[in-house]
């Protein structure tokens, strides 16, 4: 019998079965995607969280432990268990080492992320490159994988895992991690989360995935079926405006769009909605999401002129541009008059001191709602740019409660041999926010935790065994 | 009208050094917008950071950026746009194309261009037909192409004067050829900037030690999977070296000869021949490793129908050494004459397919290179907020 058998085939599964398979465990890995998907999320990952006392290879300066305890308990809003988040930020200042054994490489931050360079290690590469090294070192030490297994439901008796279904094979192990990921990729899942607005519309039909196909939660809608104990809000996900062209799934990284703050946004009835300068952006692309989605068929239309071209990262899809305002409304399928009327009066509200993008400067608005408080300038320079704006879903909260020694529970009771990492428990460090980062500091710590504790408890299972043959 | 109006499209994109719809060009473009935007791969190479200093990618850029590619593949393992990805992005392999196009474009006459087209080909018939010339001369020269020489001078069989009368024009040419052309890429892709020493300097260091097939972290590049291997470093290493050194060995006899007055043959441990053999064993070893490595070539890397023009020119480098090395066992046997009018054939097709194949992208490059380490000391235009 298999000692561990690890579900998933990500950054957290894959830092489970290389820890147990490092202890002495044989490792069985499922993972749901096919070999050329493999990685879920992760593949769009770009780096890793670190707390660090001192400047380390492509680290500056210091990040430690109060701080980054503070930035999570200020995206979180309280939403944590301040133990196991502890456990998280310490295992990020160490587990670099390890992860470079195992052939990641780290690179210093990428251009246009200088805010990230003292406290992100980024992956060279990015996640794919992370994902593949892993495979690599997981096929060298013998852990056997296997793609297109989906695991779509486990044998558990008296919160004892006895065996895992991929369709209808019994899988059998000692032990088993779970770390397949959320649930953000079922489009009847969010529909059902996220429900009929009062205009009689299913916001989450209009939502795009960011990340992965496979992420279908399947399993944590079972676990929750087996009376395992859950933690994390269905309805919350992280969710950011992107390019309303992107894919269906799998967009990644290239789809956001960086200019809201250099012009403004408008919803499908060429009306303003919030305040498009309230701080910096890398600070408030993640509500965005949310503000789109509330908004009538979940549209929203990011305007800029000539003036902010070059200053922002560049988006992947062309801007549709226009020599005009309203040209711009018309090619963009929006009411002529009814922008000009907005975009009229906001130009005409702009009190413009002195532009400084880099700092929160003092051009604003004055008599219009809502007010864009920095970064408000005319839209008056031609050629003008709009990008289509949809809510993407990049990762879902709810998940499996867990202890620092990551077990499944049942009633308050950790299971002796069920355990689970990454995406699936992530909701008991992170209940709502993000900050960069963080999901794979969680993924890393929990997966080399579950490992660990999985090829633990099957050595344990395998000696007791033993003795009642001894004895028998 | 519909004809008429993609080529007033065609034209208007021309004329603002812009790419044109359906063309090679246009998707590295397509792809570069999507990489722009994404940005994982800066570490390793210079593309993506000369990449992130651009919103747009013209003509020029994309030229420039395609032979600044060494088609090393890491970015394509590491893409998570790659195929079966919808976006379908494969930098190593959409820059092959235009990298090909590039050298075909800038060839010099223009009209010879072409013999890129079916580089194979064209190497096979240079092959060809440089043996049977030097068979045929050897035979009007000799009479026989089997026997054993009165001497072991092989300027008995081809006097000295004839053999620099056929070669050093031809050779001449090559590097003509190869400089104008590449002046032209030049010209296009660096509009009036100087080169700073420290520039060149780098530039050199980067080309000699083949940097940018060193992954970014010094583990190597990719081949026949996404794990690193530094065999195609040190192969191309053994190849380029052994080249320079047979090509050396070359030199210093033409000194020998003109200014000492020493005659070939050269034995051992005189410096020609010690240069000789250490370059073509070691051309030897490397071009079968190449070759070997290209077998082996991930399917999606590069530009699957460059193969004939890649390993064409793999063959005859190694040909070349093989029969200059078998010239010098067959030295005073009846094999010489064939021998040497087999090496002499093959040294005779590389010099006439210089300029119109794989070698070009020695020189290509290397102006990509010193353009790169140009453009890195000038500050960026661009201010993106985050910066």
């Amino acid at each position: 019998m298999i000692d561990v058998l690890v579900i998933g085939g990500g950054n957290a599964a894959l830092c489970a079965a290389l820890m147990a398979r490092e202890a002495g465990a044989s490792v069985l890995l499922l993972e749901a995607a096919p070999r050329e998907w493999r990685g879920g999320n992760s593949g769009h990952t770009r780096n890793l969280r670190c707390m660090h006392a001192a400047p380390q290879d492509v680290l500056m300066d210091a990040y430690p432990e109060e701080e980054f305890w503070q930035d999570l308990l200020k995206v979180t809003g309280g939403q944590t268990n301040e133990h196991l988040a502890r456990l998280v930020i310490r295992a990020s200042s160490t587990c670099r080492d390890w992860m470079r054994q195992h052939g990641v490489r780290f690179q210093p931050p990428l251009s246009g992320t200088l805010s990230l360079s003292r406290t992100n290690a980024f992956f060279m590469g990015g996640g794919k490159a992370l994902v593949n090294a892993y495979y690599r070192s997981a096929e060298k030490l013998g852990v056997q994988i296997r793609y297109e297994s989906p695991v779509d439901r486990l044998d558990i008796q008296d919160g004892q895992f006895k065996a895992a279904y991929v369709g209808g094979e019994r899988i059998e192990a000692r032990t088993c991690v779970l770390a397949a990921g959320g649930f953000e990729s079922n489009r009847g899942w969010l529909r059902e989360a996220w429900g009929q607005n009062a205009d009689g519309e299913w916001p989450a039909d209009n939502f795009l995935i960011r990340g992965t196909r496979f992420n279908q939660g399947v399993l944590i809608r079972h676990m929750t079926e087996q009376g395992a104990d859950m933690i994390g809000d269905p309805t919350q996900s992280h969710c950011v405006a992107i390019d309303a062209r992107a894919p269906l799934y799998d967009g990644g990284i290239v789809t956001r769009i960086d200019c809201v703050s250099l012009g403004v946004v408008v919803n499908n009835q060429a009306q303003r909605f919030y305040d498009e300068g309230e701080d910096f952006w890398p600070k408030r692309y993640a509500i965005w999401g949310r503000l789109v989605a509330q908004q009538p068929g979940q549209m929203a239309y990011s305007i800029i002129d000539a003036k902010a071209v070059g200053r922002f990262m560049p988006p992947v899809f062309p801007g549709v541009k226009a020599d005009s305002l309203p040209e711009l409304a018309q090619k963009l399928g929006l009411e002529p008059a009814a922008f000009m009327q907005t975009l009229n009066s906001y130009n005409a509200a702009c009190r413009v001191g002195s532009f400084d993008h880099t700092v929160l400067d003092d051009c604003h608005t004055e008599g219009v709602t809502p007010a864009k408080t920095h970064w408000a300038r005319p839209l008056d320079t031609a050629p003008f740019y709009g990008y289509a704006l949809k809510p993407g879903i990049t990762f879902t909260y709810l998940g499996l409660k867990v202890n620092d020694q990551a077990a499944v529970h049942f009633k308050g009771q950790p299971s002796d041999n069920l355990f689970v990492a990454g995406e699936m428990m992530a909701g008991n460090v992170l209940g709502k926010g993000y900050t960069a980062g963080v999901g794979m500091s969680i993924g890393t710590a929990f997966g080399r935790i579950a490992g660990t504790q999985a090829a633990k408890a099957a050595m344990k299972a395998a000696k007791n065994l033993e003795k009642q043959r001894a004895a028998a | 009208m519909q004809q008429l109006e993609t080529l007033t499209r065609e034209a208007r994109a021309l004329a603002n050094g812009g790419v044109v719809p359906g063309t090679a060009e246009a998707e590295v473009a397509r792809q570069l917008q999507i990489c722009n935007a994404c940005r994982y791969c800066e570490g390793f190479c210079a593309v993506f950071p000369a990449m992130t200093r651009r919103l747009e990618f013209g003509q020029a850029d994309i030229h420039y950026l395609a032979n600044l590619c060494h088609n090393c593949g890491a970015c394509l393992h590491a893409c998570q746009y790659a195929p079966p990805h919808e976006f379908g992005v494969n930098v190593p392999q959409a820059m092959a194309r235009v990298r090909l196009q590039t050298y075909a474009d800038f060839a010099w006459p223009p009209a010879l261009g072409r013999l890129y087209q079916r580089n194979g080909l064209t190497l096979s018939l240079a092959v060809a037909g440089a043996l049977a010339f030097f068979l045929l001369l050897t035979l009007v020269l000799t009479d026989k192409l089997f026997r054993v020489p009165t001497e072991v001078n092989f300027y008995t069989l081809f006097p000295h004067q004839l053999l620099v009368a056929l070669f050093a024009p031809v050779f001449l040419y090559a590097v003509l050829a190869l400089a104008l052309g590449v002046r032209r890429f030049w010209r296009e892709v660096t509009p009036g900037t100087g080169a700073p020493g420290a520039a060149v300097g780098e530039a050199v260091h980067d080309a000699l030690r083949l940097k940018y097939l060193d992954g970014g972290h010094g583990e190597g590049c990719n081949n026949a999977d996404d794990g690193w291997t530094l065999w195609r470093r040190r192969f191309h290493h053994a190849t380029f070296y052994g080249f320079l050194l047979c090509f050396a060995a070359t030199s210093v006899a033409t000194l020998y000869h003109y200014l000492a007055g020493w005659a070939a043959p050269y034995d051992l441990p005189s410096v020609p021949k010690l240069l000789g053999v250490v370059g073509g064993i070691a051309l030897l070893v490397g071009t079968a490793g190449l070759f070997w490595l290209n077998l082996r070539r991930h399917p999606q890397h590069g530009d699957a129908a460059q193969k004939p023009m890649d390993r064409g020119f793999i063959a005859l480098l190694f040909f070349t050494s093989l029969t200059g090395l078998a010239l010098w066992l067959a030295r005073g046997t009846a094999g010489m004459p064939a021998t040497l009018a087999a090496h002499l054939g093959v040294v005779m097709a590389l010099f006439l397919t210089l300029p119109y194949g794989k070698f070009a992208h020695g020189i290509f490059r290397s102006a990509a290179l010193l353009k790169w380490a140009i453009e890195k000391r000038l500050p960026s235009k661009l201010k993106l907020g985050d910066e």
